[in-house]
Formats: C-alpha cells, sequence, structure tokens
C-alpha cells in the first residue's frame, strides 16, 4: 500500500531582494512513492531541497500551483494533504498520521520532557481537553512508555530546555510515538548531535520502523548512515530527484558522478562501520573517548 | 639622544574628521535654538524665583512640621490606593493577553493586527487622568472609576509589550506543535505562551509598580483612593497634612518597587 504519494510537485520561492540571480526552484516536478512500512532515506547536499519536500509531505508548506497542465499533489495514505498549491481543508486531521522530527527538535523548552511528550496527542483528543492541558492517567502512562522506549523515562519531569541535543531528539521521537503516527518524517533528526547520539537516534527510528510497521522517511546529508539504516535512498540534487533505488547502489563513484564536487560534504564519515560509534570526530572536533581509547567511561 | 627626534617623527595627531565636528556644532545650535525658541512659550521667569524668595519661604514652611493627626485615615486610604492598582493591573492583564496575542503579526492576520492596534494605541494615547474624569461621570466618584481608569489605559500599554514579545518567539517549537495536527489556538496555548511567560509576568509586575503611582493622582479627579486626601488638603491649604500625605505616598512606592523589582528578577 502507498503511505506517501507525490506528484509533480514543484516549489519556487520567491527570490530574497539583493539576493543571487539564478534558480530559486527548491522543488523541481519531483514525483515518487513510498509504500507503507518503508524506511527510506532522503539524500542529498545543503540545499538540495530535503528540508523543503518533508515541510511539503506535512503540510507545513504549500507547493506551486500546477505548470504545463501538470497538478502537484501530495496524498497521504490515499487522502490529498495538499493539490495544486492548496491545502487539504482535512490537513489537521492528515496532519495526526505524519509525525515530523525536526534538526532542532522544536521542543518547548520551559515545558517539562514528559509535557512534550503528552502534546504528540493533541490532534487525537477534544479541542477543550487539549487546550487545557487535562491529560488522561491512560495517556500520561502512554507517554511514559514512549519514553521508555527510547530511553529518556529518567528525564520526564525535566525541563526540554535542560536537556542534550541527542536527548531532546529522542523525547521528540517520544512527542512522535505518542502521536501515534503511520508515518514519521525526521527532517535531518542527526545533523546537529554527536556521533553516539547520532546512532542511538538512528537506532530508535530503525527500531519503531521493524517494531511498529511505521513508515520512517529520514532526510540525512551522510550517506554511511543512509547505507547503514535504510534500505531503499532518494537522492535530490538542485531540487530534483537524481537517484531513487537501494541505497548500496550508492558508491562513491555513484555519488561523484551525482553530486560532483559536492560529493565530499555527503562522504563525510564514511568510515562507519557496522560497529558505527567507533573512531568519529566529535562534532567540535574533538575525538571521542572512545577514539582515544578510554573505554568503559 | 636619538630616540626623541624618532618618536616625535613615528607618532602624530591623528588627522581631524571635519565633517563629524561640523555634525556636533549643528546638533549643539538646533539643541540651543530649541531651547530659546521655548522660552517665551514657556513663560520663563527665572529671576520670581529670587523676587519672591520669601513668599517661597513662608509657604515652604507651612509643610512643616507635617502633621501626621489623621494617620489612620491616611493610611486606610493608600489602601484603597494599592487595591485600586490592584484591580486596574489584574484587569488590564487578563484583557492584554488576548489583545496582545491578536496584535501580534506572526500569530494573527494583518486584518486582525491593524485594527486591534489602533484601538490599543488609542488606550495608550490617552492619560489614565482623562479616563478617570470620564469615568468619574459614568459611574460616579469613587474608587471603581479609578479601576475603570486604570484598567483601559494599561491594556494598551500590556498589549503592546505582550505583542512585542510574542513577536520574539522562536518559531521552531510552534511549528513543532502544528506539525503534530494541534489547532491554532492550542499552537499558542503550548507553542507561544511558554515561551513568553516570564516576560509578561515582568510586564505585569512593572505595569503593578507604575499604576501605584497613578493610582495615587486618579484621586485628585474623584477617583478614589489618597489622591482624593491629597487634592482635598492642597485645596484647604492644609499644608502640614499634604507632607504628610506625599511622605506616605513616597515610603509606599519606594517599598512596592523595591518588593516588585525583587519578585521580578525571580521571573527573568
Amino acid at each position: 500500500m502507498t503511505a506517501i504519494h507525490v506528484g509533480n510537485l514543484s516549489k519556487t520561492f520567491p527570490r530574497p531582494p539583493g539576493g543571487s540571480p539564478g534558480n530559486s526552484r527548491a522543488l523541481n516536478d519531483i514525483t515518487l512513492d513510498i509504500a507503507t512500512g518503508e524506511m527510506v532515506a532522503l539524500i542529498g547536499a545543503s540545499g538540495s531541497g530535503k528540508s523543503t519536500l518533508i515541510r511539503h509531505l506535512s503540510g507545513l508548506v504549500i507547493a506551486d500551483r500546477g505548470i504545463l497542465g501538470k497538478t502537484g499533489e501530495v496524498t497521504i495514505a490515499g487522502e490529498q494533504m495538499q493539490c495544486n498549491g492548496r491545502l487539504s481543508p482535512h490537513v489537521r486531521r492528515l496532519r495526526t498520521d505524519v509525525a515530523v522530527i525536526f534538526q532542532q527538535f522544536n521542543l518547548v523548552g520551559r515545558l517539562s520532557l514528559l509535557e512534550n511528550v503528552l502534546l504528540g496527542g493533541l490532534g487525537r483528543i477534544g479541542f477543550w481537553r487539549g487546550s487545557l492541558g487535562r491529560f488522561s492517567r491512560a495517556e500520561k502512562l502512554a507517554a511514559m512508555e514512549a519514553l521508555a522506549r527510547v530511553g529518556m523515562a529518567d528525564y520526564a519531569m525535566q525541563r526540554a530546555s535542560t536537556l542534550s541535543g541527542g536527548q531532546q531528539q529522542r523525547g521528540a521521537i517520544a512527542r512522535a510515538l505518542v502521536q501515534k503516527a503511520a508515518i514519521i518524517l525526521a527532517d535531518e533528526p542527526i545533523a546537529s548531535l554527536d556521533p553516539e547520539s547520532a546512532r542511538r537516534v538512528m537506532e530508535s527510528l530503525a527500531q519503531i520502523n521493524a517494531e511498529d510497521g511505521t513508515t520512517v522517511v529520514v532526510s540525512l546529508h551522510q550517506v554511511a548512515y543512509a547505507k547503514k539504516y535504510c534500505p531503499r535512498a532518494i537522492a535530490l540534487s538542485g531540487g530534483s530527484v537524481v537517484f531513487d533505488g537501494p541505497s548500496r547502489a550508492l558508491d562513491v563513484p555513484t555519488l561523484c558522478t551525482l553530486y560532483g564536487a559536492q560529493c565530499e560534504e555527503l562522504l563525510m564519515d564514511e568510515t562507519l562501520g557496522p560497529d558505527s560509534a567507533s573512531p568519529v570526530d566529535d562534532v567540535d572536533g574533538v575525538p571521542s573517548l572512545r577514539a582515544v581509547g578510554i573505554r568503559g567511561v | 639622544m636619538e630616540t626623541s627626534p624618532r618618536t616625535s617623527a613615528a607618532v602624530a595627531l591623528p588627522a581631524v574628521d571635519g565633517r563629524a565636528r561640523t555634525l556636533k556644532l549643528v546638533g549643539w545650535g538646533i539643541l540651543g535654538a530649541l531651547l530659546i525658541g521655548s522660552w517665551k512659550g514657556a513663560e520663563m521667569r527665572p529671576f520670581d524665583l529670587i523676587t519672591y524668595g520669601g513668599n517661597m519661604k513662608v509657604f515652604a514652611q507651612g509643610f512643616f512640621p507635617p502633621d501626621f493627626h489623621n494617620w489612620k485615615m491616611f493610611l486606610e486610604e493608600m489602601l484603597v490606593t494599592l487595591q485600586i492598582a490592584i484591580w486596574g493591573t489584574a484587569l488590564a492583564v487578563v484583557a492584554a493577553v488576548p489583545f496582545g496575542i491578536l496584535s501580534a503579526e506572526n500569530v494573527a492576520p494583518w486584518w486582525v493586527v491593524q485594527p486591534v492596534r489602533r484601538v490599543m494605541d488609542s488606550f495608550r494615547a490617552i492619560n489614565e487622568m482623562v479616563f478617570a474624569m470620564l469615568f468619574v461621570v459614568a459611574v460616579g466618584l469613587g474608587p471603581f472609576a479609578g479601576v475603570l481608569a486604570l484598567f483601559v489605559h494599561t491594556t494598551g500599554i500590556l498589549a503592546k509589550l505582550f505583542s512585542e514579545a510574542v513577536e520574539a518567539v522562536d518559531p521552531r517549537p510552534v511549528e513543532g506543535i502544528r506539525a503534530i495536527g494541534a489547532h491554532p489556538v492550542q499552537e499558542v496555548i503550548f507553542g507561544v505562551i511558554p515561551q513568553v511567560l516570564p516576560l509578561w509576568i515582568s510586564f505585569a509586575l512593572y505595569r503593578f509598580e507604575s499604576n501605584v503611582r497613578s493610582a495615587t493622582v486618579v484621586g485628585l479627579v474623584g477617583a478614589g483612593g489618597i489622591g482624593v486626601v491629597l487634592w482635598e488638603d492642597i485645596r484647604g491649604f492644609n499644608y502640614a497634612e499634604t507632607a504628610a500625605v506625599m511622605l506616605i505616598i513616597v515610603v509606599t512606592v519606594t517599598l512596592l518597587d523595591l518588593f516588585s523589582q525583587r519578585l521580578r528578577k525571580l521571573f527573568t
């Protein structure tokens, strides 16, 4: 069954005043289908349109009206999310089925982690009960269960802003679990994380995909992670799909043909072994403790 | 012997920036012209202070010693003044929350933002004393007129401050809530309000401080509180009592300012 269908989707952003001349088209006639239960990587260098595509899939951005007789559309499980430059009137109901995980986590910093996770249920409960924040005991238990699943139950009462990036991202995954969405879209979920946190986040997403049959689309700019966790990869470049197939086919020569000079950005961490977190430097360029041989810390 | 000529050659005064100097002179010139031009309109007569110095001395002596005979009544009226400020501020906070959100450009569409902002502008533009006079006519003499005057004026101010805080929020958590499928009102409740709450509380406390000061003067037009006593004493040439009332106002306002400042620090 088709979970996500994208047909002839294009998006042009108004060129900023004084900006560089050139193509301001972020998405260029994209057509693709993703089946229920797939785990798909969306690959591309920065500026290739990965984030823009994900924001279209969740109805956060509206695409261009159809051009040349083609109408751009996004359908989620057979229902139109947007079509021909218009959002569906049922967009809020459709969004409850599409959880989004953001690069910057997008949790509410001043609320506790548990409150943040509970908010995942807002789309499924009545307006007044949701607005007053009167969550039932069963909902709270479900939220704690989701937190336990991503290994964050101990931090439930801590303010989200006091947690590290990796912890916040796992909290965001718990929020997606509480949302009970059939599809999880993750927009560069590990781009702001250190390798160990990145590994745990990717493990969580892969686990949810395997155990719950949730369709997962995750955008990445490191091919190594795509190869390790996602059987299928869709590569974007300049707003167009340039590759759609098994991720293992993305070897160095293929990437260099697709991306030219940009391929270096995608090949970062290509050394990522099956045991992942080993000799990868930390985000600040400080070698991780394991890399310098200190064990059991 | 060799060093002194060398240093004098190496060190030189930086070139004088002629344009900056001219601009500075022009600036001072404008300020001077403004002051001189306003002299006549303001009927400035500084020498009167010396000419009538004797009278003033007599007048000032009337304030001493302050007459605290009616201190019980003064304190009761000061309490009423505080109560006017409390209710005026509380009602204004309640009204400023929706108005503040509706006049934030990142939340409401322009055709809501613009009219709401213009209404709030007019609330702010008119001083609370003017509102007090109007409400005295509408609801009669007494503290309630003062409460309404402070309420309307403070709503205008807080709505602006609140909306500025809302316009500065981080949009990402709000988008996170939107992506869940939440109602737009819930985006505000859970995405915006937690972010602005500390600032809002601080603004509300600051306005409470100002409102205590304002509440002491709305009495001058009959809108209740210690201002009424002050006005009666001044009109009755009862300067010893006027001095006592003014001292009580100074002490109360100072204490409240200190207390409220402490409280505000807790939230920011």
